[in-house]
């Protein structure tokens, strides 16, 4: 694993990014640099970066992990048809996810802010207190909301139960808001201006040229065009495909290997949490009714969970205590 | 006497949580230290947001020896009485002593414990605080089991005296103590060791952390207003913020902000709530004006711009949060000048309960109740309605949406806008209150009617399904609620008939959710049930202003006790007889002919009530008890006829002396018959003069 540069404040952080990309390739590059395997979004929608398997999923059992990745989230009740500074019902998270949690995470951390330009010599950056919790996915989580002169940048969680298994070791999680964090870093008050890619650019492109009538489209469809009857009739259908996949007996004959369908059955989760959003999204789940949907997502979460844990790359296995991340020498 | 410092040194501590904390640990340490056998002269406990630490002056070096001797079996007696002993002493035979008692030879054992090394104990002490300590919530990480607020990342612990200082020795869970630390996050990185407690507070402050919180908070406070004062501006007191800030910054930078003039007409509350809820901003306001204008922001470092980059970024985030706030206020006096419809229409699909209906239903029982109480409170009725229609309408509103504590408040606001009179829209504010036992109870009529139709209301409701308070779990505040009506009904002195009202608002409500102890054929169990509730409630709110509990049983016993005013009333009066030394006595007398009185009729079964004669009196007492009853008796009715306990219970006190001299003069049971039973139903005529002013039987002896 390689060493982390000193973070010291004296050697300035680097050059202000120029684009919305540079921000996210800047975060690869560093989070790559210190050894977390680069991974790409979930090819499904998801309502945040934690959803990805590789965080859910990875965080648990006890074999070492280290991802980075952006995510595609929609939070389909946010949609402002592009119109709000910092609204956006289809947004970028980007996610770190090591397990176990190394002892430095909080440095490595900042020395991610410094990559993105952002000096803790000029800055006032704080961890505030903010416990994470998924109703949803039955986790929770202990750590901070990190302000970058009274903005919240990112959220740090050390994880401490996923899907009601207590996570040994615990993973650190950690969740950047890509387009506030850039825009901040970039000095943007409304996203929509955002140049998207380097604004010298022989086709320079805005967040609002890529983004702007998608926003709309989908504003419209997750407030008044979403078929709300279909909606619930795929939300039963996703939570009976998760048991159905998931009552399959171990030992496939076919290939006469013992495969359970672990991230099959997951994706069908993955649909029923983000049906439910859309369902909120159209107003058709009454106040009483919300905490009963959001049982019957976290009852799937937790059904995979059990199923993953019973997978080889959920399972604990003896200790290799040398495989972990750090920037500091130990 | 060496001195002993203790630093543990985390990641960023929960703000809220470090008052308690530093008073765990120093009680933790300093009760284990003692629970040893070691003693201290002084401790002293402090908090950052990275580090718990306790300074002990004074410390003993170690424990003293302690020579402990016990007597065990007889030397004669069984095996297995000497294998106990030796059981619970520890001993081996060869080390017990035979010594003569006066029963013959018993075996003694002599136990010493030497003296252990102070560094001994404070490893063992300190590593038991930090396995057992008692934080709100705490974690695991890495691939470790030890479970602490957040990461522990070292222990420093050290013993020193005039002659030098060494690290007390302890290993936990992969962390050794040592005597080193670090200083600022960003300012002073590196870690440094130190010598004694001076020590590591002056290289603290040279590395960029103030470790007293008490003193980052005075530093902040002096240095915000100062830069206020600069500007011509003031510094609103929050000393809840106060203490928040202070566990968020271990070297406090106050930078003052100016809020843009775009944002000025917002309501005060809009901008300290957004401000302090969102950004931990203290308000400024222009003194001439009582006008918030601008901001405190407090930063943990110093940069070389002075914090101009942290001031604008903060300055940015805030000019953010107020446009929201900017564009919630107006869309909402839109609505509100249109006349609210909107939203009464909007809480028709909000539910408040699932078997209590919506909002919408709720405001409309409400408003019926409070039309119904206004009379009661001296309001007029037709404003009660109209306050109680909408004094929950900015429930709908975006502005509460986004600042739900600020209900009530926007409320009143918009009831304004809507060109609605003063008292309607103080009400959709005060209706809330009281929030607490010692928030201010409102005292407008028509705002004291709408609050009362509230709490009833919900109490009624949630009482008809069957949700009551169970231990300690009361989701839906229903002892809050209970303790709100007594408040309002006794600081108000209302006098209303709390079951009349109950009835009233639980016929308000469809027969189809009702369930539980509610029963259509017998609805007065419900009624009694709720009742009952209000008078525990009350038990509790009239302990702490010291009336005595069994004061209270004995004035619920008496008619009328639902009406709460008219029940402390009594009870007050009650008490403070009971505090002459006539009045206690009384009770003496009261109870010795109750006993007595009960235990004839108990015999002889039958109820001695048909007054007593004069005429058979014999003795001077006796006839002196007849004339002071006559006496007591002429003030007490007329007296409680017109509520006036306290002649009614001074009356009632006078007759002491009188009762006290008749027992001691005459025996009840005379030979005579005829004298026995006037004198029995002359005890009946003490009991029921005493019982028509209150229950002294429930009073505790």
């Amino acid at each position: 694993m390689s060493q982390m540069q000193p973070s010291g404040g004296q050697t300035g952080a680097n050059p202000a990014p120029r684009s919305f990309q540079e921000v996210i390739l800047r975060l690869q590059a560093y989070w790559a640099a210190k050894g977390c395997a680069i991974l790409q979004p979930y090819d499904m929608e998801v309502g945040a970066g934690t959803f990805h398997p590789a965080t859910t999923l990875r965080s648990l059992g006890s074999k070492p992990w280290a991802a980075a990745y952006v995510q595609p989230s929609r939070r389909p009740t946010d949609g402002r048809y592009g119109t709000n500074p910092n609204r956006l019902q289809h947004y970028y998270q980007y996610q770190v996810i090591i397990k176990p949690s190394p002892p430095d995470l909080q440095d490595l951390y900042l020395g991610s802010l410094m990559a993105i330009g952002l000096d803790p010599a000029l800055h006032d950056i704080r961890f505030v207190e903010d416990d994470w919790e998924s109703p949803t996915l039955g986790a929770w989580g202990l750590g901070w909301e990190v302000w970058c002169d009274g903005m919240e940048v990112s959220q740090f969680t050390y994880f401490q139960q996923v899907g009601g298994h207590d996570c040994r070791p615990v993973s650190g999680e950690l969740t950047y808001g890509l387009e506030r964090l850039a825009m901040y870093v970039l000095g943007i008050d409304h996203v929509m201006t955002m140049p998207f890619n380097d604004p010298d650019s022989p086709i320079p492109l805005t967040y609002a040229d890529i983004f702007r009538q998608t926003e709309e489209e989908y504003s419209r469809h997750n407030f008044d065009g979403a078929d709300t009857a279909q909606l619930l009739r795929h939300f039963e259908d996703a939570e009976a495909e998760c048991d159905r996949l998931l009552a399959f007996p171990a030992d496939d004959p076919k290939s006469g290997k013992r495969i359970i369908m672990a991230h099959p059955a997951y994706d069908q989760c993955i649909k029923a949490s983000h049906l439910f959003n859309l369902l909120d999204a159209r107003g058709v789940i009454s106040v009483t009714e919300r905490q009963a949907y959001i049982g019957r997502v976290r009852a799937l979460a937790k059904k995979c969970a059990d199923a993953f844990r019973l997978t080889e790359a959920g399972a604990d296995v003896a200790e290799d205590a040398g495989a972990h991340i750090s920037g500091v020498a130990q | 006497m060496p001195d002993l410092l203790i630093e543990l040194f985390s990641e960023e501590i929960p703000a809220r949580m470090q008052a308690r904390a530093r008073e765990d640990l120093k009680k933790l340490v300093t009760d284990g230290l003692v629970g040893a056998g070691l003693t201290y002269a002084h401790a002293a406990s402090f908090s950052t947001p990275r580090r718990l630490t306790l300074g002990i002056e004074g410390l003993t070096a170690e424990s003293r020896a302690v020579r402990e001797e016990r007597k065990g079996p007889a030397t004669t007696a069984p095996a297995a009485a000497l294998e106990g002993f030796l059981r619970s002493t520890g001993l081996t035979l060869d080390q017990l002593e035979r010594r003569a008692d006066k029963k013959g030879e018993v075996w003694f054992a002599v136990i010493e414990k030497p003296g252990r090394r102070a560094p001994d104990i404070i490893a063992e002490v300190l590593e038991a605080t930090i396995r057992n300590f008692p934080w709100p919530k705490s974690m695991r990480w890495g691939n470790g089991a030890l479970r602490w607020v957040r990461p522990l990342h070292s222990i420093l612990c050290l013993l020193s005296d005039e002659a030098g200082h060494e690290v007390v020795p302890l290993t936990l869970d992969g962390i050794t103590a040592a005597n080193t630390t670090r200083g600022h996050r960003f300012l002073s990185p590196d870690a440094f060791s130190v010598t004694s407690f001076e020590d590591y507070a002056a290289k603290l402050k040279r590395a960029h952390v103030i470790l007293d919180a008490a003193q980052r908070e005075s530093a902040i406070w002096a240095e915000a207003q100062t830069l206020a004062f600069a500007s011509g501006l003031e510094v609103v007191e929050d000393r809840a913020l106060l203490a928040e800030v202070a566990g968020l910054v271990e070297w406090p930078v106050p930078l003052l902000g100016r809020i843009a003039d775009d944002f000025l007409h917002l309501p005060p509350e809009v901008l300290q709530t957004s401000m302090r809820e969102h950004q931990k901003f203290f308000s400024v306001r222009n003194p001439k004006t009582a006008r918030i204008e601008g901001f405190v922001t407090v930063a943990n470092t110093v940069t070389a711009d002075h914090g101009q980059t942290i001031l604008n970024g903060n300055q940015k985030v805030l000019t953010a949060r107020l446009s929201d706030a900017k564009f919630f206020w107006e869309n909402d006096l839109r609505v509100a000048k249109a006349g609210m419809a909107e939203w009464a229409e909007g809480l028709k699909s909000v539910t408040f309960h699932n078997k209590l209906g919506s909002q919408a239903d709720r405001i409309a029982r409400i408003a019926a109740l409070a039309r119904e109480i206004a009379p009661l409170v001296g309001a007029d009725p037709d404003m009660a309605d109209r306050a109680a229609s909408l004094a929950k309408l900015d429930l709908r509103s975006a502005m509460v949406g986004e600042f739900p504590e600020l209900q009530g408040t926007m409320g009143r606001y918009y009831a304004l806008a809507a060109g609605e009179p003063e008292a309607v829209a103080n009400a959709a504010r005060d209706h809330y209150s009281p929030l607490g036992p010692t928030d201010a109870v409102s005292t407008d009529p028509v705002s004291v009617a709408v609050a009362l139709a509230d709490k009833i209301d919900t109490l009624t409701g949630f009482w008809a399904i069957n949700e009551k308070p169970t231990g300690s779990k009361d989701p839906f505040a229903l002892r809050r609620a209970a303790l709100g009506v007594i408040r309002l009904v006794l600081e108000n002195v209302v006098r209303v008939d709390l079951r009349d009202v109950h009835v009233s608002a639980d016929m308000l409500f469809p027969e189809a959710i009702k369930v539980g102890e509610w029963v259509p054929e017998d609805a007065n169990r419900n009624y009694n049930s709720l009742l009952a509730f209000f008078h525990d409630r009350l038990k509790v709110f009239l302990k702490d202003q010291n009336i005595r509990h069994d004061v209270i049983d004995a004035c619920l016993a008496m008619p009328g006790n639902d009406d709460l005013t008219l029940l402390v009333k009594r009870a007050t009066a009650l008490q403070a007889t009971l505090q002459t030394e006539d009045g206690a006595n009384l009770v003496a007398g009261f109870t010795r002919a109750n006993n007595i009185l009960t235990q004839a009729e108990e015999k002889d079964g039958v109820e001695y009530s048909y007054g007593a004669d004069p005429k058979f009196a014999e003795t001077d007492a006796e006839r002196a008890l007849f004339a002071a009853l006559d006496t007591a008796e002429a003030s007490i009715k007329p007296a409680m006829a017109q509520e006036d306990f306290t002649s009614a219970m001074a009356a009632m006190a006078t007759l002491r002396a009188p009762i006290d001299a008749f027992f001691t003069a005459t025996q009840i049971n005379a030979d005579n018959p005829i004298i026995r039973r006037n004198r029995l139903n002359l005890l009946s005529r003490i009991r029921s003069i005493c019982l028509s002013v209150a229950d002294l039987t429930k009073l505790d002896g």
